[in-house]
């Protein structure tokens, strides 16, 4: 009997998947009507979208440009478009928005704030962005006498004699480190900076000036307003909420038990209460607490108040990067025999604050975002910018236009740090823990 | 050979106070103790100057003066003849009244929103990142005015509601007018009402509303006492009765039953004249707070809930299916229980923020704590330092009050670890 068996020699080629499964096809089955329900949230969000669409896409497109009162702008739409068109009035938008960035900052010095601006990155490059060469941190350190000096103008001595304090104070600590204690040598140095920076600086540049005018046309501070105050008091906030912050956070976690609570009591306070009411504090209290006579501009004001509220933030972000270190880093730092300063310095803080910086990044967003509020005590930021140009007669009735403009540039400042801050999170997660 | 080893005799000297660690900490603390109290003493010596050369003391007797100002929205009684205290006290419910409808509303659609994050589906997806970027990015103020100028811009006067040939009409079988003045909704009202108690002699509650709260509490504590009796039966026996109809019915029967007999009814808002009356007046600062608040809220309730989810591990569902449970227990029994741990602290977190954003509502003139005492009763009585520190000391209470909350419950369901 002949046995048949059947044997094969090739492979059977593959038969394509079925066609449900790729392509389009199978990726709109699989993401978009896998089941009943999501295909009726499917259906449900086409629509919503085309809805949406249809309601704001004429409106933005139909819309006047030119004109110089919302009754002029609706009449150019009518003329353009047809008697029952309502379309968008972006010619408001193009009038004010040099003021909604600036407020009413002097045209021909616009160059300087948005200079101030520029250089705002190449000051936070060597913290940002690893491979610049750390020489670069020396213009960090000047950056902020410079930013002060550009925005509100006036005379280049005060600043010098302002660095002067700091050069005072180094020279003082340096010299007399050599001959007396450690400590001593600090107090002296200290006390010899506020000296000089509370009696002193003002006489010295103004003889200065008097001898050689160098100097800029100033500014004063009831002109800042727009975009340009939002950033301002937000960077010049965290700028110096971060010393404070990390003072702060090292207070919280110390061993001393009566600075642990007043560390503690600060931040406790000033999470508890809103912005809003620390803002109060700057407009009507803040003169109250100070020697009789002091009399500082509400703008000086407000940035001490958020500078104050962002530290006890930034204090509890950076008490979370301290806490993420592993106890093998502090007990390491003892074994080594350094000090408590030391230790920080050279091993806790640099690992802590580069874990911080995604925290810090948030907590600047949330105040950039929360610098609306100076709004409600009367400074003219975009949002106080905005109620202003609503209650102008030209203007009224103006709605939809500004507040997509300012929403629209917050939206992208915010979103943009905050997709970096991602970034930065996903880069400096090295494989430590 | 016997080695006497004497102490050398330690002479205090007073480089050791900074030199010997034994004392030195306490140099320190002392000195820093010092310098705090330099710097309180100065700020209230600067404080007592400025405000004795303004002709002003520190009092509280403003507080029993007449307030002389009129509250729109109010929860308790409140004429302008009251005082600024009662005043004070009708914006502090004021207050925890939009926090308590926000955090509500901000619950509901952040937890919605935070799993249709999660969705498949990939338009919904995107849609609610949309939503959630959109949100979390502009701030929280433009959000208020924005939606307090879309209220007034965009809806209809009360006149437009009027004749024959009316432009706009009420909703739910003429129950519901949004207007640009507010929304108006049907207050509930009864045909034999207890009447309202006093307390204090201040404030009045309803009677009504008392017997019906403590109706639907008992209804509650009998459903959980329900249940407990099902888990009791089903460790002892393995069968679990079917409660849910009873449970259910213990919640929702007693209420009715109190609603019936107190003749329950709803009082329609009717246009009259230029304006609606009866039914309650929602005011348009109420709504544009509360959406505003609980919208923007809700984005980051969504990121928290999105995140509790993505927390559990996949070996927590594939055990619990190996154990046969169904979906339905996999989730209440396995899943939500390890979520909420991850979820419940950063969204009280976000509830008191909410409750500290809801001082905003001065922008648009809703009478909250910051608008009576912290806005006109400031201006008016001149008060900044008495007034502001009520204030703080109101909005600090609250923020005690709910980390302590917070710190009992993470208390209460910590891991139990080795």
């Amino acid at each position: 009997m002949e046995q048949v068996a059947f044997v094969r020699k090739e492979i059977v080629k593959e038969s394509p998947p079925p066609a449900t499964e790729v392509g389009i096809v199978g990726w709109l089955r699989a993401n978009l009507f896998s089941s009943v329900l999501n295909s009726v949230l499917t259906v449900l969000s086409v629509l919503g979208i085309a809805y949406a669409l249809f309601q704001f896409v004429p409106w933005i497109v139909m819309s006047s440009w030119t004109a110089n009162s919302l009754d002029e702008c609706r009449q150019a739409i009518h003329l353009a478009y047809g008697e029952d068109v309502t379309g968008a009035c972006w010619a408001v938008i193009r009038e004010r928005y040099l003021q909604m960035l600036f407020g009413f900052y002097p045209q021909h010095l616009y160059w300087r704030p948005v200079l101030v601006f520029l250089l705002l990155f190449v000051g936070i490059a060597p913290i940002l962005v690893p491979a610049v060469p750390s020489r670069l941190l020396w213009f960090s350190a000047i950056y902020p006498f410079l930013a002060y000096w550009l925005l509100w103008g006036g005379t280049l001595w005060l600043i010098i004699s302002i660095i002067a304090g700091f050069v005072i104070g180094y020279v003082l600590m340096t010299e007399l480190s050599k001959r007396i204690e450690m400590l001593g040598a600090m107090l002296t140095a200290v006390a010899g900076t506020l000296v000089w920076w509370l009696f002193l600086c003002g006489p010295a540049a103004a003889l200065l000036h008097g001898v050689v005018p160098i100097g800029i046309e100033a500014v004063e501070s009831a002109r800042f307003g727009g975009f340009m105050l939002s950033t301002t008091i937000g960077v010049v906030g965290i700028g110096s909420s971060l010393p404070i912050g990390i003072l702060l956070a090292l207070g919280r976690k110390s061993d001393l038990l009566i600075i642990k609570a007043i560390c503690v009591g600060f931040i406790e306070f000033i999470r508890g209460v809103p912005l809003i009411t620390l803002l109060f504090v700057a407009s009507t209290l803040l003169n109250i607490f100070m020697p009789p006579g002091t009399n500082f501009d509400l703008i000086l004001r407000v940035v001490i108040m958020v500078t104050l509220f962002s530290s006890a933030y930034i204090a509890e972000v950076i008490r979370g990067g301290l806490a993420g270190l592993s106890r093998g880093q502090y007990e390491a730092a003892d074994a080594l025999g350094l000090d408590y300063w030391k230790s920080m310095r050279l091993i806790i803080l640099p690992q802590a604050l580069k874990i911080s910086i995604p925290g810090i990044v948030s907590t600047f967003i949330g105040l950039f975002k929360d610098t609306t509020l100076v709004s409600i005590i009367g400074l003219l930021d975009p949002l106080g910018l905005t109620n202003a140009i609503r209650a102008d007669a030209a203007w009224n009735g103006v709605i939809w236009e500004l507040y997509c403009f300012v929403g629209l540039l917050f939206f992208v400042c915010c979103f943009a740090m905050s997709r970096y801050s991602m970034y930065l999170e996903r880069r400096l997660q090295t494989g430590h823990r | 050979m016997t080695v006497t080893s004497t102490q050398p005799q330690q002479q205090f000297r007073l480089s050791m106070l900074l030199y010997d660690t034994r004392y030195r900490s306490m140099t320190i603390q002392v000195v820093a103790l010092m310098g705090f109290m330099l710097l309180l003493a100065w700020l209230i010596s600067n404080t007592a100057q400025n405000l004795a050369a303004l002709g002003k003391g520190v009092d509280f007797g403003f507080l029993g003066e007449p307030a002389s100002y009129d509250i729109n929205q109010r929860l308790i009684e409140y004429t302008s003849r009251s005082s600024h205290l009662r005043a004070s006290v009708v914006g502090l419910l004021n207050t925890f009244l939009v926090a308590a409808l926000g955090c509500a509303l901000a619950t509901v659609v952040g937890v919605v929103v935070g799993v249709l994050r999660l969705s498949r589906n990939w338009i919904v997806a995107r849609l609610m990142a949309i939503y959630i970027e959109a949100f979390r990015n502009v701030p929280v103020l433009l959000w208020i005015v924005f939606a307090m100028a879309i209220m007034i811009g965009t809806l209809p006067k009360p006149s437009d509601f009027r004749g024959d040939n009316a432009t706009a009409s009420m909703y739910l079988g003429d129950s519901v007018a949004f207007t640009n003045r507010g929304v108006y909704i049907p207050e509930p009202l009864f045909h034999n009402s207890l009447g309202d108690v006093q307390i204090f002699g201040a404030f009045a509650i309803s009677l009504d509303f008392i017997a019906f709260i403590v109706v639907l509490g008992a209804g509650i504590t009998g459903a959980i006492w329900l249940r407990r009796w099902a888990d009791r039966v089903q460790e002892a026996t393995g069968k679990r009765p079917t409660t849910w109809h009873y449970r259910l019915a213990a919640v929702i029967v007693p209420p009715l039953v109190v609603l019936f007999l107190l003749g329950f009814y709803l009082g329609n808002p009717e246009l009259k004249g230029f304006n609606f009356r009866n039914g309650i007046h929602l005011r348009n600062s109420l709504i544009a707070l509360w959406l505003a608040l609980s919208f923007y809220t809700a984005a980051t309730i969504a990121e928290i809930v999105r995140g509790g989810i993505l927390a559990i591990s996949k070996g927590q569902s594939e055990a619990a299916a190996s154990l046969g449970l169904s979906l339905r227990m996999t989730m209440a029994l396995v899943i939500l229980p390890q979520a909420l741990r991850v979820i419940i602290p950063p969204l009280i977190s976000q509830y008191l923020n909410l409750t500290k954003n809801s001082s905003l509502a001065i922008a648009v003139g809703y009478m909250d704590v910051t608008g009576t005492l912290g806005g006109i009763t400031l201006n008016q009585t001149g008060k900044e330092l008495e007034c502001i520190l009520l204030l703080m000391l109101c909005y600090l209470a609250i923020s005690l009050g709910i980390s302590a909350l917070m710190n009992w419950y993470n208390a209460r369901v910590k891991l139990k670890e080795r």
